[in-house]
């Protein structure tokens, strides 16, 4: 497989604060990875860095163009879906106009009625709502919007930022199932930061466990998952 | 009662000239989430660029497409060479800016033009409307124009892509560029079309109050209080909030004792504060509910 | 109304300026002193005059510094609060003949409590509609003044003339000279006494609404009291520039008091640096000097040359004069450690 996805001595800053010193990693077409990590350790910094979003230096390479020059918008328009922590759901719009949106760089305007048609399978529960003002749906149901709006883009990368932060657990397991379908069924490269290890490293090919803006560890989920201080640290038994 | 019913009449055919410039306050509140200062001001520079286009032999309609055109691509401009710059900086510095602004341009158009009252042309007419004396086919044309403008910017809020684009960018502009939407240029976008419909409430209004660089003084006022009164988020409360204040300032003029021109902008502005105080988001607007 | 209300996290519309940045340190303090006081002996009356008027006006930036950078919320309306001081000021000199250092605290209360009841209607209102009320404010004032009711104590349209006062004790300096050091001892109080007004508990009070009132009421801070208070101080401390005004230029008439003042002082407040109360004197400095260069450059043009002048200002220092204070300090450290 062929890493679709390069990051190399990604520093990041937050004013005069480093928050990211040097991170390296890639990410195979088709995989699904997880990057773990306690609070601060910089997580959502490194998702924020891939699309331009905090000051940074180092090199990102995605399907082998550099992306680091880019802006936010422009590194969006290549095909890298970014559902960000608090689902940044447009509140005052309607559920579909949402979907919409996600789909906005899209020229290809017949198949985006097709797309929202599929998005409406994979959560039947945005089906029934979406007249509805998207501020007037729940938690659960802002995310599932916020995941279908990112597969709106048609990505060939998505990145998650904590899509379980704060919704029941039955529902973050239909969420995981969802995104294992999203990974296996529509070949979407998938990187999802998560403070759920647990379900995250078993959903997950790869994992990558993040300190304090380093990676200390990296490999295959379950051998991840089977790592004694990864154990105690993260998962708790 | 026939008194009260001419004067509201007659309210409605100012606050025409109140909702068209509210409308554009509106717009470009949507957009950049400021009150433009400036604003007026732009509306006169562009109402007498199409002046002059037609003191240079171009008839009406041209003149007033070539205007409208002309103040798009000026909006566009300014957003561009002054503001964009000022994107980091904070508010009120913001509005520094505006006021900078208002300055230059009434200041150019007086050089320009002189501070001589010019008269304006209607493409309308200026004879009395269905037989009324108050309301004249001028003011009934202009009440036409502002709800088709109304009515277009619906259609393309609601229906066109760049429309739903805008709006993502103005409400939340961080998951915009998430969704690939470029912000900035939708900023910029957003004073074009301010700037092309207070071109299109200047040449409306210029008829009615005649040409001249402090044209648009009181009325940018009055439009602000409409669009406020309306509330900042809908442009069909703007319009709304347009004629109910030509209502007040008429009635105001007509029944409260002792009131003359120079008492007419306080107490119609006392009786806003009032109506904000009872609704805090205006009429129409919606309401915010602040979080930690 | 829509069935969904948009929940904002509202990013406080005045940036967050911690206590001690307010200020400046001992030994520029003392300087900027010496440079005020030694300055008149060697100038010119007109000059002395344009002093007075610099510190005037920076006492009322000051207040609406107070107001907007101290508790977040902003004025269109200063002017009213100006007016009300300065003719409350002439009517007590000349109908009551009262001795003009009297009639400012008089001024100050009175506007005090103007500005505390004006807060009672604007504590619902907050950002553009705050700025809408008390942009009514300042349009309705001089047409108040104006009023036939008044007239006999406002002199209406005509105004009042004001005495000048002589310096007292028989001390051998001019008019101006006297009034300079009246004025620039009364703002070294207020300068003082608004430093550790917002380094108080009310402070506190007032810094932790400007970041956020939410949290600020949750935490126990009476936000209905501090608010109205906020503008209640500001509405005082602008009544005694206001009064100082009308003995300063021995005259008042309703249009020396109209927006143009209230967005003057606006500008002060900005190029003087948002809540940064030294600043408020360069602010000052901008507001009386600036217009007086754009019509030396160019008469016709002066609005224009102002606006230019105005945006070079802003695009250079968007903070202000805070900012190029920041950088002269770091300037400054680099130095002292080289």
């Amino acid at each position: 497989m062929t890493a679709m996805l390069n990051v190399k001595d990604l520093r990041a800053y937050y004013g005069q604060v480093q928050a990211l010193h040097g991170l390296n990693f890639s990410l195979d077409e088709g995989s699904l990875t997880t990057l773990l990590g306690a609070n601060g350790a910089g997580k959502t910094t490194t998702l924020r860095a891939i699309c331009n979003m905090v000051r940074s230096t180092g090199a990102i390479e995605f399907e082998g163009k550099p992306i680091g020059a880019r802006s936010t918008e422009n590194v969006v328009r290549l095909g890298i879906a970014h559902v960000p922590q608090g689902r940044g759901t447009f509140t005052t719009m309607t559920v579909e106009e949402n979907l919409q949106l996600g789909a906005i760089t899209r020229t290809d305007k017949k198949n985006i009625v097709a797309d929202i048609e599929r998005m409406y399978d994979h959560f039947p529960v945005l089906k029934q709502r979406y007249t509805q003002q998207a501020g007037t749906l729940s938690g659960g149901e802002q995310q599932m919007l916020a995941v279908a709006r990112a597969l709106m883009l048609r990505p060939r990368l998505m990145l998650l930022d904590e899509p379980s932060f704060g919704l029941a657990p039955l529902i973050v397991r239909d969420l995981f199932r969802i995104l294992g379908k999203i990974n296996r069924e529509e070949k979407v490269t998938i990187l999802v930061v998560e403070q759920n290890a647990q379900l995250a490293l078993e959903l997950a090919d790869q994992a990558y466990v993040i300190e304090t803006g380093r990676i200390v560890m990296s490999g295959d989920a379950k051998d991840i998952a089977n790592n004694e201080d990864v154990r105690k640290s993260y998962l708790g038994y | 009662m026939e008194l009260f019913a001419n004067q509201v009449l007659a309210g409605i055919a100012t606050g025409a000239i109140y909702a068209c410039m509210a409308l554009a306050v509106v717009m470009i509140y949507q957009a950049i989430d400021h009150l433009n200062f400036a604003q007026g001001e732009m509306a006169m520079f562009s109402t007498f660029v199409s002046w002059q286009l037609m003191q240079w032999g171009v008839p009406y309609w041209g003149a007033f497409v070539l205007t409208v055109a002309f103040s798009f691509a000026a909006g566009i401009a300014i957003e561009r060479l002054l503001f964009k710059p000022l994107a980091k900086a904070p508010i009120l510095t913001n509005v520094a800016g505006f006021i900078a602004l208002y300055a230059i341009i009434n200041s150019v158009a007086g050089l320009i033009w002189d501070f001589t009252i010019k008269q304006y042309p209607t493409p309308f007419g200026s004879s009395p409307f269905l037989g009324s004396q108050l309301i004249s086919t001028h003011q009934a044309g202009m009440i036409g124009i502002t709800v088709l403008l109304l009515v277009l910017l619906f259609i393309f809020f609601r229906f066109t892509r760049v429309g739903l684009a805008m709006r993502a960018a103005a409400s939340l502009p961080e998951s915009a560029r998430l969704v690939g939407i470029n912000t900035s240029w939708m900023i910029a976008l957003g004073w074009g079309m301010a700037a092309a419909i207070g071109s299109i409430a200047g040449m409306m209004i210029a008829p009615v109050v005649f040409l001249e660089p402090n044209m648009m003084l009181g009325v940018l006022i009055y439009g602000f209080a409409a669009a406020v009164l309306g509330g900042l988020t809908s442009p069909f409360g703007a319009v709304v909030g347009g004629f109910l204040v030509g209502i007040f300032e008429n009635l105001v003029g007509t029944y409260i004792p002792g009131v003359g021109n120079e008492l007419k902008l306080p107490i119609a502005l006392a009786l806003i504060v009032t109506v904000l105080v009872v609704k805090p988001a205006g009429l129409f607007g919606r309401p915010i509910v602040k979080r930690v | 109304m829509s069935a969904a209300e948009e929940v904002v996290t509202e990013a406080a519309a005045v940036e967050a300026v911690p206590k001690r940045a307010m200020t400046l340190g001992y030994g520029t303090s003392l300087v900027v002193l010496a440079a005020l006081i030694l300055t008149p002996l060697f100038v010119k009356n007109f000059i002395i005059f344009q002093m007075t008027m610099l510190l005037i006006y920076g006492l009322a930036v000051l207040a609406l510094n107070i107001l907007t950078g101290g508790s977040g919320q902003f004025s269109l309306g200063q002017s009213a609060f100006y007016a009300v001081g300065a003719y409350t000021s002439a009517i007590l000199m000349e109908h009551a003949g009262m001795n003009y250092a009297l009639t400012l605290p008089v001024a100050g209360l009175i506007c005090f409590g103007f500005g505390f009841l004006f807060g009672q209607p604007a504590l619902r209102l907050s950002g553009v509609y705050l700025a809408l009320a008390t942009f009514a404010l300042a349009t309705a004032m001089p047409q108040l003044l104006k009023l036939g009711y008044f007239e006999h104590w406002t002199g209406g349209v005509q105004g009042l003339v004001v005495t000048k006062p002589d310096a007292p004790f028989g001390l051998p300096m001019s008019q101006d000279m006297w009034l300079y050091y009246f004025t620039l001892a009364i703002t070294i109080a207020i300068y003082i006494a608004s430093v550790n007004l917002l380094r108080s508990r009310s402070g506190r009070a007032f810094m932790a609404i400007r970041d956020n009132e939410i949290a600020a009421s949750a935490m126990g801070v009476d936000v209905a009291l501090y608010k109205t208070l906020a503008f209640g101080v500001s509405a005082g401390i602008t009544g005694v520039a206001g009064g100082l005004g009308a003995i300063a230029v021995q005259f008042v008439a309703p249009d020396g008091y109209t927006i143009t003042l209230a967005i003057s002082l606006f500008l002060g407040m900005v190029v003087g640096g948002v809540g940064w109360l030294p600043g408020s004197i360069v602010g000052s400095a901008f507001i009386i000097f600036v217009p007086n260069i754009a019509e030396g450059i160019s008469k016709g043009l002066s609005g224009a040359v102002f606006g230019v002048l105005l945006f070079l200002v802003i695009f250079l220092v968007p903070h202000g004069a805070r900012q190029v204070a920041i950088i002269a300090q770091q300037l400054i450290g680099k130095l002292k450690k080289n």
